[in-house]
């Protein structure tokens, strides 16, 4: 079942990335995105992170896409003009560049990691603890385990806030 | 429980859920038909069976049998996946709602809630933000300046009262302790004195319960915040150019959305299906169901009472009052709330 549910939307998540390329309009590649959100959203709560997941889709496919979208529509972008004549030297050294980095990506990560860990057998959830991705013990681990780089993370964000505030202040 | 009679007792759930939901939405557009026609002294509608209780059905055929026009300048594809995506999410939100406390029919014990998931109002909140797509995307495909404004103001709209919205929350997560929405009633059992039941909304989430009501009449674009479909402005405002089932279905996914909103409101602030049981078993298992209807009811009666009553907002005025009076006071209620359990 699992197995199942993993492939699936394992593949739904890839295809909507690959469409969020292939699309020529800003609002169909942005309502890919979304997609792909959801689907690892799909792929958290396989693992049994349900908050994780909860917040994938409110924060993520919520938030800040309705803000893409927004954007896309407010400034009612059209459909991407395509060049002429794209750039040979991407097509000749692109598909060979993307194997070999996928090639390489791959042996790294069985090498450290043990050809047992990436074999196909669907995700699994490592952690046997008790209440494992539950809001509770996320908590526990943010508030009390790792409260130093949450309220650091924080300030990074009120900093960021702050700046686009600043920068989208009209000159007076 | 078997795996079997678990699917098989889900899908009883789901039926009779939805069965009952949309015939809630159904009567709910009567019932504000009715109530609006006597508070503005008219009769409202009668011809239709007695009292015009059929009304309803009369309407649904209506809109069924009304001529679907596809404006040919609508991009078509996003156009037809609007509506249904309003709709879904509307209707999804109502799975982790329980309506009652568990009950024992033969061997199968069970939940009255179609999911008892332990991050019940995160779902709600999820769907409700991807139910934002519905009104942006109707809005922007339909191609028209009256649908394209309309789109623009529901989503600054729901996206600035959604973090009102989520804030006013809090304070109740913080007594109860937990997201599960059938825990959180559980901890609002009890009472003081002996009557005053221990529900949020006297436990001191009064403040909290006034900011969720105002936000949730925005996120809902009812008056006084319809901005988003003013008729005197923008004719429909998002939902212009869809005609017969198409509009029928936004209109069912805001009345759909009425009653998720009512049903978190007397789920979060007002004890659920708490309230007295007493009587044969029989009564005893129904009562709980009861109180939690009753309750609903109220707040679709309140709805509809406000739109009778009050006009609508300037949208200046609409967005001041989100950002910079509700979203203050619900992160005040935060503070004061999570003071008070500190030291409690």
């Amino acid at each position: 079942m699992h197995l199942v549910l993993f492939l699936i939307f394992g593949a739904v998540c890839v295809g909507a990335a690959i469409n969020l390329l292939v699309q020529k309009h800003p609002i169909n590649s942005a309502l890919s995105l979304i997609v792909v959100m959801g689907s690892l959203a799909v792929l958290y709560l396989l693992l049994g992170a349900e908050f994780v997941a909860a917040v994938q889709v409110i924060v993520y496919a919520g938030a800040v896409m309705v803000l893409f979208v927004f954007v896309i529509m407010l400034l009612n972008a059209g459909e991407e003009e395509v060049l002429p004549h794209s750039s040979r030297v991407a097509i000749v050294l692109g598909v060979p560049g993307l194997i070999l980095g996928l090639a390489v990506g791959i042996w790294v990560v069985a090498r450290y990691a043990g050809f047992d860990r990436i074999a196909i057998g669907g995700p699994r959830v490592l952690s046997g603890s008790e209440g494992f991705g539950n809001p509770s013990s996320v908590a526990k681990l943010l508030f009390r385990d790792y409260l130093l780089p949450f309220e650091v993370t924080s300030v990074l964000v009120l900093i960021a806030i702050l700046g686009a505030v600043v920068l989208a202040r009209r000159e007076e | 429980m078997t795996i079997g009679t678990y699917i098989l007792v889900s899908i009883i759930k789901i039926v009779i859920a939805m069965l009952v939901l949309l015939t809630g939405v159904a009567y709910a557009t009567l019932a504000e038909r009715k109530v609006v026609a006597h508070i503005q002294n008219r009769w409202g509608p009668s011809r239709v069976g007695p009292f015009g209780v059929w009304q309803p059905l009369a309407d649904g055929l209506k809109f069924i049998f009304k001529e679907d026009v596809t404006p040919p300048f609508v991009y078509r594809p996003l156009y037809l996946l609007a509506p249904v995506l309003s709709l879904t999410m509307a209707l999804t939100a109502i799975a982790v709602i329980p309506v009652g406390p568990w009950v024992s029919i033969g061997s199968v014990h069970t939940p009255l809630q179609i999911a008892d998931v332990n991050i019940g109002l995160l779902v709600i909140l999820g769907l409700t933000s991807i139910g934002v797509y519905g009104v942006a995307l109707a809005g922007w495909s339909s191609n028209s300046k009256y649908s394209m404004l309309g789109s623009l103001r529901a989503s600054a709209q729901m996206v600035s009262y959604e973090i009102a919205l989520g804030l006013s929350l809090v304070g109740v997560l913080i007594y109860s302790g937990s997201f599960s929405l059938r825990d959180i009633v559980m901890a609002q059992s009890g009472t003081f004195l002996g009557f005053i039941p221990k529900w949020n909304i006297f436990t001191g989430q009064f403040i909290a319960f006034f900011i969720y009501i105002m936000a949730a009449y925005a996120e809902t674009n009812r008056i006084p915040f319809d901005l988003p479909e003013a008729e005197t402005e923008l004719v429909a405002g998002y939902h212009t150019e869809y005609s017969s089932m198409k509009f029928a279905m936004f209109f069912m996914a805001e009345y759909a959305n009425m009653f998720t909103v009512a049903c978190l409101a007397s789920v979060l602030f007002l004890g659920g299906w708490l309230g007295p049981v007493f009587g044969p078993p029989l009564l005893q298992a129904v009562l709980p169901v009861v109180w939690f209807v009753l309750k609903v009811l109220a707040f679709i009666f309140i709805y509809i009472w406000v739109r009778g009553t009050l006009p609508r907002f300037r949208y200046d005025q609409l967005m001041a009052f989100g950002w910079k009076f509700l979203f203050p006071l619900a992160i005040a209620n935060i503070m004061v709330t999570a003071l008070v359990v500190a030291l409690r």
